[in-house]
């Protein structure tokens, strides 16, 4: 181990550290008193490492034998990762400290999970990936139980971690058929073995098995199950933070597999990857019609939205992931916006989630139903905004791709999908009388709410620039 | 061939001397035991509970919690045993490497004392 290989894991290991500390100050100083300050300093210590590795410059390194690869790709996703978490654990602060749910555990778990995902997005072997993906999920699986006296929130920790655990058993099954017919674990010796002639049957079932596995991570139809009940029993803060940053981690995780182990396969990895996309696209549109439920709604238009994501992954091509990499980032940017308004969703002192409680928001919220408006018509996908951009983009990369029916599949669905925003849109302006809400915003929940929504509307100029990272991460990754 | 095979000689005494051991002390039990049951001696013993009973029965979480303190000691000596049997040879990564893993145990051990998922009552 040299002093290039530690420099390149930097970041990381002050992450680590971080949440070492922060849980041994907990643990033997201030026990919950302490977790205001520790959640912010978490915040800003998530900001700073997204500000410093996206300033960081340069090329592909990697280190510690090609176990760990500090490319573009990675940089992208991190950066994206760790602006989502800091922004989600802010916007959380106010909703779990006036439920008596703000303990000093809940910074440092998240911090862990981003730990977790950042080594993920890094994964140069088989290995770092488990153990990534592993540090990522048990964190997660630990914050969705937080609410412990609740009977939902438990069901929801206990069959998120029942279902990973299986999710866990099918990648480690493919796994080691990877390494059996591969020989090794470093994706580099996989696209070599890959390279080398057709893909083996064992390899094949290996991929297959890894797919599914990972699959599950981003919550593609059919490995979706949980991700409803899951969204719903958590406590709002953390379903914001699983909709967010985990769903970007998973997925870059998912697009350097297919790439760096598996790139020379593409033609065999394209059509699972299609299949999953059009399944998750349409069962997120039709599912989420039936809901009465805005987080259980939310978790449907994840599922689709994750389809739209691997539009962009089944094309195969560098254009494709710099689609995939746009899409992420405004779909993060979307959830961001619209939890920031469902966390302040209160009537009587008490959190509430159905949606017809959003009958005439416009009237006694104008600003929150205006900006909750534009988040919705982006997330449907309505041309002068962002969300257009973002499906326009993995569209036409499938096209490019020769996917016309891929292509043609999401156009439908996100017309299918676009009802269910324009109902809840319908509802702010023109519904019936009934119980409203009336809980106040914090400030960071507004702030956030509408910053979203500004992006939404200013974005179109030029995407804030986003699209030349994104093309040098694509670039880093498909080569 | 014949030298092969004496190696593997040690094997196969330690394979009789365990089957004639176990048949010695299973036999002897059923010849010269003294024989008394009752309903307790004769049930299966599980620690604690019924053997026989509904699966959803409620029990103290702090047995799951020392289980998963023996996992976490069982796989640290795990880790531990083959590094200290190469101790000699190690590398300083390697050395380091060990006492890293070593410092993340022992903080999250720190925490569950400080916690008080240790003490019973």
């Amino acid at each position: 181990m040299t002093r290039a290989d530690l420099i390149a894991v930097l970041p990381e290991a002050l992450l680590a550290l971080f949440a070492l500390t922060a849980l041994m100050w907990g643990a033997f100083g201030g026990k919950d008193r302490i977790a205001r300050p520790l959640l912010y300093a978490t915040a800003a210590m998530l900001a700073l490492l997204a500000l410093w590795i996206g300033s960081a410059g340069g090329g592909a390194s990697t280190a510690f034998g090609g176990m760990f690869v500090n490319d573009a790709f990675a940089r992208f996703a991190k950066v994206t990762i760790l602006v989502a978490a800091a922004a989600v654990l802010v916007m959380g602060e106010d909703f779990l400290a006036r439920r008596d749910l703000l303990r000093f555990e809940y910074p440092v778990l998240v911090a862990l999970a981003v730990l977790g995902m950042m080594m993920m997005v890094s994964a140069g072997d088989l290995m770092a990936l488990y153990m990534g993906l592993e540090l990522q999920s048990l964190a997660l699986y630990v914050i969705a139980a937080m609410r412990r006296d609740s009977l939902k929130s438990t069901e929801a920790g206990l069959k998120y971690f029942v279902l990973g655990a299986l999710a866990s058993g099918l990648l480690l099954y493919g796994a080691s058929l990877t390494y059996g017919y591969a020989g090794t674990t470093t994706f580099a010796g996989i696209l070599a073995a890959v390279r080398d002639s057709t893909l083996p049957l064992g390899l094949l079932f290996g991929l297959v098995f890894l797919v599914a596995g990972l699959a599950f991570k981003v919550s593609a139809v059919p490995f979706h199950m949980w991700t409803p009940d899951v969204y719903e029993g958590a406590p709002t803060p953390v379903t914001a933070f699983f909709a967010t940053a985990p769903k970007v981690g998973a997925m870059a995780l998912f697009a350097r597999l297919l790439h760096d182990a598996f790139g020379p396969a593409g033609h065999d990895w394209g059509q699972i990857v299609a299949f999953l996309a059009v399944a998750s696209m349409f069962l997120g549109a039709v599912a989420a019609i039936g809901q009465r439920d805005i987080k259980r709604l939310m978790a449907y238009s994840s599922i689709g939205h994750m389809g739209f994501a691997l539009v962009g992954l089944a094309a195969g091509s560098a254009t494709g992931v710099q689609a995939m990499l746009v899409y992420l980032a405004i779909y993060v940017t979307m959830n961001v916006g619209v939890f920031a308004f469902i966390l302040s969703m209160e009537r009587d002192g008490r959190h509430v989630t159905d949606i017809a409680s959003l009958s005439l928001l416009a009237r006694a919220e104008p600003t929150a139903a205006l900006a909750l408006l534009i988040l919705l018509f982006s997330l449907a996908g309505v041309p002068p905004l962002v969300g257009f951009f973002a499906k326009y983009g993995v569209l036409v990369a499938a096209v490019q791709a020769d996917m016309v029916w891929l292509a043609l599949a999401g156009v439908i669905a996100s017309v299918i999908g676009a009802f269910y925003y324009l109902r809840i849109v319908y509802l702010m302006y023109f519904g019936q009388e009934g119980e409203g809400l009336d809980g106040a915003m914090s400030w960071s929940q507004r702030a956030l709410l509408v910053a979203a929504a500004a992006v939404m509307l200013v974005g179109v100029v030029n995407l804030f620039g986003i699209e030349g990272p994104a093309a040098a991460a694509a670039a880093a990754l498909v080569r | 061939m014949d030298e092969l095979l004496r190696e593997y000689l040690p094997i196969l005494v330690f394979l009789a001397v365990a089957v004639g051991l176990g048949l010695v002390l299973m036999l002897s039990a059923a010849v010269i035991a003294v024989r008394n049951p009752d309903p307790e001696k004769v049930s299966t013993y599980e620690c604690g509970f019924n053997a026989f009973d509904d699966a959803r029965m409620r029990f103290d979480v702090r047995f799951y919690l020392v289980s998963i303190l023996f996992i976490i000691f069982d796989l640290e000596v795990a880790f531990l045993f083959p590094w200290a049997v190469a101790f000699g040879d190690l590398s300083a990564t390697a050395f380091w490497s060990m006492m890293v893993f070593l410092v993340v145990l022992t903080v999250g051990f720190a925490y569950e004392w400080k916690k008080g998922a240790l003490e019973w009552d």
